[in-house]
């Protein structure tokens, strides 16, 4: 990465005994869309709280543009921060939140104003600048808080699990609006979320953290194709396991065998024949046929209709139990509990897994 | 069980306690006001002798104003408290909490014979000073204004203090991150985002200790000494050394009247519903 505008650099963050954060680096390109995603307890919050000042971590840094910040109070910071619950101010109008970072940094009243005017434009909430907050829903008060944090012009924007109050729709327009913005103002986010939607759809690159340590980053499309630990391919969409062994190579690659059905799979050449290995399928990359025309045959077990997908559970003797999930106008098959089936999938649709890290420790 | 109606059920409820309130208090005070119009003789003879008399006069003076210092003592004082254990303690809270309300086990006429002990000629304070040998002759802190609003700000503070602690609880940390990630220091966070919503806390607790203190009578009576003449000891006065039934009524109205006007006027700047009932 060139010249990153954050370096975190050997983060801990100890609570007692509890590592919140275990030996974290990580960079931030500037104007990146970051998206920091863990399940609770995972250190995300720790970390952007870190970042922005409100808990020093216990050993580490933090720079800014090559400076170590990792002493200065949060108001020395300059990052604008959207918080959970937005936290706008109940005793003033929206207009003096939004204008709030610029009057304690003393800029004139006439920039003062002309800048709020700015950013409710940006937000679309010029029309309710006299109200107070208590007078606005959650989707308005969310975009307030956003204005608020954008009005000094701040390099960097955190923004933490600012949608989570949401309900789904709602939140599935703010994302588009969210993305749209960053991409005009240039401006790097840094996001915090538990929301694997909101991190795929947003993100120009995903930092997935468990207990603490960073599992895997990479942009949307790398992390859901190819995750490298059973818990990323877990966490990041749905996926179905299977522990196979490596039973011939060939040209093209090597091959597990499932039943007397040999499977091609895109796997490390380090591979020997006769090693265990685990692989992940996505549900999605499974087709679904009538008995007999795939490779592998089952029984479906359950059906749960989406609309516009269709989840199937197909029991296979050797492999259990396969989420299979198929757009619905071509499932293959009209699948009902009880029916056989065959499946099978692509040979690039089979990832193979290192351990999760923590197992192997 | 046999069905009532939702009236019945809430008269029910309310009844036990309306009826003691209404024989034990609202009738004898209906009693307070017909004697202040009708002893010794019928008419307004009575508020027109209070209009004329200028010890009356300067014994509302000196209650207002002991009250208002008492108030302005407790607020500040209670502020500081209340926002130490809502902020800071931690593991201590419930013991700091205890010790605010540690007073109300001891009775008032013992704290302020305590505060007599400490502040007396020959008392403690005084001694002290004068053993140390800064003061010759000993200082005059009681009998007087300063012993009085000394001691009643002491026995007033967990008034003020209890209604703020509630108010603070209820603020979240949020709001003073949230100030300070925006750029605003730790003091202008407090300024301008934490104060203002302690407000209703604030308002609260001065109303509930500005009230008190206007018919508060042990703690002026024995520190006043029988020079700082509040209104509820001049009642006494009159009915117990002079047997002015009339004149004690009459001025017993008139404190209970100007009350009603100071929480009258401070309603119209507190939301009084939700400033002491609706907390935290």
């Amino acid at each position: 990465m060139t010249d990153p505008i954050l370096s975190i650099r050997n983060a801990v963050k100890t609570y007692g005994k509890i590592n919140a954060l275990d030996r974290v680096d990580l960079d931030v390109a500037d104007g990146e869309f970051l998206t920091l995603l863990g399940p609770s307890g995972s250190g995300k919050t720790t970390l952007l709280t870190a970042i922005a000042g409100f808990a020093p971590l216990t050993s580490g840094t933090v720079s800014l543009r090559g400076k170590n910040i990792s002493g200065e109070p949060p108001e020395h910071r300059g990052f604008g921060m959207v918080f959970q619950g937005y936290a706008l101010f109940p005793t003033m109008s929206v207009r003096d939140n939004v204008a709030f970072p610029l009057r304690v940094r003393k800029r004139p009243k006439s920039e003062v104003d002309a800048r709020v005017e700015e950013c409710l434009d940006l937000v679309q909430m010029n029309a309710f600048a006299d109200r107070m907050p208590s007078q606005l829903s959650g989707g308005q008060q969310q975009r307030i808080a956003l204005a608020r944090a954008l009005s000094f012009k701040p390099q960097v924007l955190l923004l933490d699990e600012p949608l989570s109050a949401l309900d789904k729709k709602l939140r599935a327009d703010l994302q588009w609006e969210l993305k749209a913005l960053h991409d005009r103002l240039g401006v790097t986010f840094i996001y915090v979320t538990h929301d694997q939607d909101e991190a795929l759809s947003m993100s120009d690159r995903i930092v997935i953290l468990k207990d603490g340590r960073i599992q895997q980053q990479g942009d949307p499309e790398t992390l859901y194709n190819l995750p490298r630990t059973p818990f990323v391919a877990d966490f990041l969409g749905k996926s179905n396991f299977m522990d196979l062994t490596v039973t011939a190579r060939e040209a093209t690659g090597l091959s597990c065998t499932i039943g007397n059905a040999a499977f091609p799979v895109d796997a490390p050449d380090a591979l020997a024949i006769g090693e265990r290995v685990k692989v992940a399928l996505r549900p999605e990359r499974i087709r679904l046929a009538e008995a007999g025309k795939e490779m592998l045959s089952g029984t479906v077990r359950q059906v749960s209709y989406l609309g516009e997908r269709c989840q199937v559970i197909v029991k296979h003797e050797e492999l259990g139990e396969i989420l299979v999930s198929r757009p619905t106008w071509k499932v293959g098959v009209h699948p009902e509990a009880g029916l056989a089936v065959s499946f099978g999938w692509d040979r690039d649709a089979c990832v193979v897994l290192e351990n999760d890290e923590n197992e192997a420790a | 069980m046999p069905r009532f109606s939702d009236k019945f059920r809430y008269w029910a409820l309310v009844l036990p306690a309306l009826a003691i309130m209404i024989v034990f208090y609202i009738w004898p005070l209906l009693g307070i006001w017909v004697i202040s119009l009708n002893e010794p003789v019928v008419g307004l003879g009575n508020y027109a002798k209070m209009a004329d008399s200028n010890a009356v006069k300067t014994s509302f003076v000196i209650t207002f104003r002991v009250a208002f210092v008492t108030t302005i003592g407790c607020l500040i004082l209670g502020y500081i408290v209340a926002y130490a254990i809502s902020n800071f303690a931690g593991r201590v809270k419930p013991l700091m909490i205890a010790l605010v309300l540690l007073p109300f086990w001891v009775s008032v006429l013992i704290r302020s014979f305590s505060w007599i002990v400490l502040l007396g000629r020959s008392g403690i304070v005084n001694d002290a000073l004068r053993g140390a040998g800064i003061i010759d002759s000993p200082l005059r802190l009681m009998h007087n204004e300063f012993g009085v609003v000394l001691a009643m700000i002491h026995v007033m503070l967990p008034f003020a203090v209890l209604p703020m602690m509630a108010n603070m609880r209820g603020i979240s940390s949020s709001y003073v991150d949230a100030a300070r990630g925006l750029g605003a220091s730790e003091w202008t966070a407090f300024r301008k985002v934490y104060f203002p919503q302690t407000m209703p806390g604030v308002m609260s607790g001065a109303l509930l200790v500005f009230v008190l203190s206007l018919g508060f009578y042990v703690t002026p009576a024995l520190l006043g000494g029988g020079r700082v003449l509040m209104i509820s000891e001049y009642i006494t006065y009159q009915i117990q050394e002079f047997l002015n039934w009339g004149l004690g009524s009459a001025l017993s109205v008139t404190l209970l009247v100007a009350t009603a006007l100071v929480i009258a006027v401070a309603a119209r700047f507190v939301n009084l519903r939700s400033a002491l009932l609706e907390r935290g």
